[in-house]
């Protein structure tokens, strides 16, 4: 049917008419159609049984509706979201749907239409003078999505819905263009690794299309290993054809003719996700042999990764690929010349991927003119910890980590104060509130100790313990490191058990000094980033929060009340409610007992230290304390109750 | 092979290998032909099989790396090297707390030391009655809704430590009522 003349854009326009059409029947829709967020993210939050809930709704009253599933908007605070496209209105974004919302949404919305249910509405995709509107919002007005634009308006599923807003164009473009022009855009807008060390794309792009041996492979890295960040999970599970697209317009770029993506075995979502979209590319001749007619050819298969942090280094991920143990082997060679069977193999980031298509669309000038002049376009990070919207942002490189904080997120919940921002994961650092005019973008954060990484940015108030912190981290990084240094090996080690003899309160002042000179060696003896990076949490704590690692030391006292072997609770006898026991039932140890005079309080030997009769007790009442060091707690005199008073208790 | 390979077994690891793993055992061996025999694809194929069983047998391992030909040693390297692998049985409600950055922040130590006292078994253990296995994981990408916990195929969002007794309870509800469920169908077969 195709003839041997078309171009691969015509042959793309084929399928985008086609898709464009089916799309436009959705938006057209006689009948109401509801959107709902189902990434893994949605899913936890509850977003199936939404579904369930509107589809049993609609079955009671007979409704006709049509219900879509879509990726993930990055706003995790307001999960389960929907968007309700219901016509006569603009399409209006819901948030917090749960089964029992999502009844009241049909009965009072899609029934009569009479009531937008108001109290669940976020606002209106579109400007709408009856509606408030996204924009109205600080998240949408200070964002610019450029990869993240359509994650959560489109099925993930349907290859129609990222054909219809422009997907595969680009590829279409490149291919007439040819690699060479493909390498030239991206050099030019000098496209800088997101994947943590910002290496310029364009340049090692470049150099495996050199290199004259064959077959080169192109490798997506989807390993995401820092244990604190999602967003190349988001992307894989909410817009996959954009990164097939990215990925492809890599392999056109250095000539390769496979291509891989590599997943974390934690996100089989997102594997099934993105099998599905290779398969239905493979069928539109968007993958596979002679793209698009093009003469030009592409393999691409998933791998899924099996749970190893330091396989998400490239050369380790390739002795994984090649089935050894995933241990990073020294460069050079680099990849891009000897990889993957000896082969040029180039591994880009999912973000770095994702970027492109938008870069070939709009070309290098328009990537370079967002962002700053060294690191340009836009930084993903997901927001997580006491900010009041945490999620996905996706905002230009070069603005402040205050503004991404305070302005885009809302700032700290609860009215409490900012203690510290840890950026970068277990490579990067704990960043102190002093520190917040911090510009975002590769150079700025390295100057500052810390490391843009994997674009984990988790915020700390002040209940947080930033001793426990560098605990954490370096715990992380003893147990991921592959063994192969000895000074990585040996020597986080070494500095995790000074930190934890320091968090339950048996450091020594001197071994502080120790921590520095230990650190200085395994940054030194390590062969590869895990290595050199893993002190980044401990060095940044002490420098900028020393003050509490000496109050651990010498106090014996966790200044954030955090290190349960420095804490203890007890209940104020002055405002615990005669008669009340909400408390007691919380406790997983039965520590809470009743006293002589009918108030509760706490067997310390029994006690775990959970907190949670913290949140059980009422707030009107807030009896129980949190102190630091536990023989802060007051001799209150506490009896409990004798035995014959219980009976009589009991008896009552 | 399989018979071959029990052969070579001593008394005591030949009395480990109980009924059900012999059923594992004997659906791997004839699994086995579909694998490629590329030591390359030795992950993929311990994945599979982990996949379908839930685990992987130590026999099993045997019988792998005598299919891509190499030695037992390799594949065992490999399979202790990466997380994701098992050598015992999972339990029928795996439970995973998650110990990412942003869990751990939120207590998810504390949710583990819960789950450990009420199921009575430590991290990494899997209950006598096969009902409960516990582990932990690092961050299962949901850290906006910590802690998180995966029970089954399913993510619990802001778990509570005072949440861990609804989610076994929740189980243990199900079970119950499946067990009525049969017990009433056996009678009316009857
Ligand atoms: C211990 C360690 C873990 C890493 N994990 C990842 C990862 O999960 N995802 C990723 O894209 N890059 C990771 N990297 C960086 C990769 O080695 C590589 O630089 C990157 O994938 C290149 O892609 P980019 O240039 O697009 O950033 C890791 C590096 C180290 C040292
Ligand atoms: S630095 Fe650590 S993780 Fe990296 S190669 Fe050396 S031992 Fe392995
Ligand atoms: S902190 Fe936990 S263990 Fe201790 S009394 Fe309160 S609820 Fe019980
Ligand atoms: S919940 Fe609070 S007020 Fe009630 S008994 Fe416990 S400590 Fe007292
Ligand atoms: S809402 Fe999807 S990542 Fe949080
Ligand atoms: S840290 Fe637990 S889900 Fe990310």
């Amino acid at each position: 049917m195709t003839q041997q003349t078309n171009s691969p854009k015509e042959h793309l326009l084929v399928h985008a008419e086609r898709a464009k059409e089916r799309v436009k029947e959705l938006k057209e829709s006689p009948v109401p159609v509801i959107y709902v967020g189902c990434a893994t993210c949605g899913r936890a939050a509850g977003a199936l049984a939404t579904i369930a809930g509107f589809e049993e709704v609609l079955k009671d009253n007979g409704i006709e509706a049509r219900i879509e599933k879509v990726g993930c908007l990055g706003h995790c605070y307001a999960e389960p979201l929907v968007i309700i496209q219901n016509p006569g209105f603009p399409a209006l974004l819901y948030q917090k749907i749960g089964a029992g919302e999502a009844g009241i949404l049909v009965r009072s919305f899609l029934k009569d239409g009479s009531d937008p249910c108001y109290e669940y509405l976020i606002g209106a995709l579109e400007a709408d003078e009856n509606f408030p509107t996204l924009m109205d919002y600080p998240r949408y007005l200070y964002e610019n999505r450029v990869v993240m634009e359509h994650c959560g308006l489109i099925d993930p599923d349907e290859i129609d819905h990222y054909l219809a807003v422009g997907g595969y164009l680009s590829l279409a473009q490149g291919l007439e263009k040819g690699g060479e022009w493909v390498l030239d855009e991206v050099k030019s807008a000098n496209l800088r690794g997101r994947g943590g060390a910002g290496f310029p794309a364009g340049r090692k792009w470049e150099i495996a299309r050199k290199v004259e041996k064959t077959p080169k492979t192109v490798i997506c890295n989807g390993d995401e290993g820092d244990p604190g960040a999602y967003m190349d999970r988001t992307l894989l599970e909410s817009n996959p054809h954009q990164v097939l697209e990215g990925l492809a317009l890599a392999a056109l770029a250095i000539g390769a003719e496979r291509a891989l993506l590599y997943i974390r075995a934690e996100y089989p979502l997102a594997v099934k996700i993105m099998e599905r979209a290779i398969e239905q590319a493979r069928e539109k001749n968007l993958l596979g042999d002679d793209i698009l007619g093009s003469g030009f050819s592409l393999e691409v298969s998933v791998f899924q990764g099996s749970g190893a942090f330091v396989c998400g280094e490239e050369t380790a991920l390739i002795e994984s690929l090649a089935g050894n143990r995933g241990m990073p082997q020294p460069r050079p060679p680099y990849p891009a010349v000897a990889g993957l069977d000896g082969l040029p193999t180039v591994i880009n980031n999912v973000k770095t991927l994702s970027t492109v298509p938008s870069i070939i669309r709009n070309g290098h000038q328009w990537f370079r003119s967002i962002g700053t002049e060294k690191s340009p376009g836009t930084a993903i990070f997901s927001v997580v910890g006491e900010v009041e919207y945490p999620g996905l942002v996706e905002v230009p490189m070069g603005v402040t980590l205050e503004h991404l904080v305070v302005d885009v997120c809302g700032g700290i919940k609860d009215g409490k104060e900012l203690k510290a921002v840890q950026i970068g994961g277990p490579s990067g650092g704990c960043l102190p509130a002093s520190l917040m005019e911090t510009v975002i973008d590769f150079d700025s954060l390295k100057s500052v100790g810390a490391m843009m990484g994997s674009g984990g940015l988790v915020v700390m108030n002040e209940d947080t313990c930033m001793v426990e912190v560098a605990r954490y981290f370096t715990d992380f990084t003893q147990g991921e490191s592959c063994g192969k240094c000895t000074f990585c090996r040996i020597g986080t080690r070494h500095l995790r058990d000074i930190l934890h003899s320091i968090t339950i309160g048996e450091g020594k002042m001197e071994e502080l000094d120790d921590l520095e000179e230990i650190c200085e060696a395994v940054i030194k003896g390590s062969l590869c980033s895990l290595g050199k990076t893993a002190p980044n949490p401990v060095l940044t704590t002490l420098r900028f929060f020393r003050d509490e690692y000496v109050a651990h030391i010498e106090e014996k006292r966790c200044p954030a009340k955090m290190c349960r072997p420095l804490i203890a609770f007890y209940i104020d006898l002055e405002p615990c409610a005669r008669g009340c026991d909400a408390c007691v039932a919380c406790c997983p140890t039965d520590a809470i007992f009743t006293t002589s005079n009918r108030k509760k309080a706490i067997d310390q030997e029994k006690c775990v230290k959970c907190g949670e009769c913290v949140y059980a007790c009422p707030p009107e009442y807030d009896a129980v304390r949190r102190v630091s060091p536990p023989e802060m707690i007051p001799d209150q005199g506490v009896k409990p109750l004798s035995e014959t008073e219980k009976e009589k208790e009991e008896s009552k | 092979m399989l018979d071959q390979l029990l052969a070579a077994l001593n008394e005591t690891e030949r009395a480990a290998v109980d009924e059900e793993e012999y059923q594992v055992l004997q659906a791997v061996v004839d699994e086995l032909p579909a694998f490629s025999h590329e030591v390359s694809q030795l992950i993929p194929i311990l994945q599979e099989i982990q996949g379908k069983h839930g685990y992987l047998p130590r026999l099993a391992l045997n019988m792998v790396a005598d299919h891509v030909q190499t030695s037992i040693g390799k594949v065992y390297g490999i399979a202790t090297f990466y997380n994701q692998f098992r050598f015992n049985p999972p339990g029928r409600n795996p439970i995973k707390v998650c110990l990412g950055t942003a869990c751990h922040v939120k207590g998810g130590e504390i949710l583990l030391e819960n789950f450990e006292r009420r199921l009575q078994i430590k991290v990494g253990e899997t209950s006598d009655d096969r009902e409960y296995s516990l582990e932990r994981v690092a961050c299962i990408g949901c850290c906006a809704l910590a802690p998180a916990v995966v029970v089954g195929e399913k993510v619990e969002a802001y778990v509570t430590p005072s949440k861990v007794e609804g989610i076994i309870t929740e189980i243990e509800v199900r079970n119950e009522m499946a067990a009525r469920e049969q017990a009433k169908n056996d009678a009316t077969n009857e």
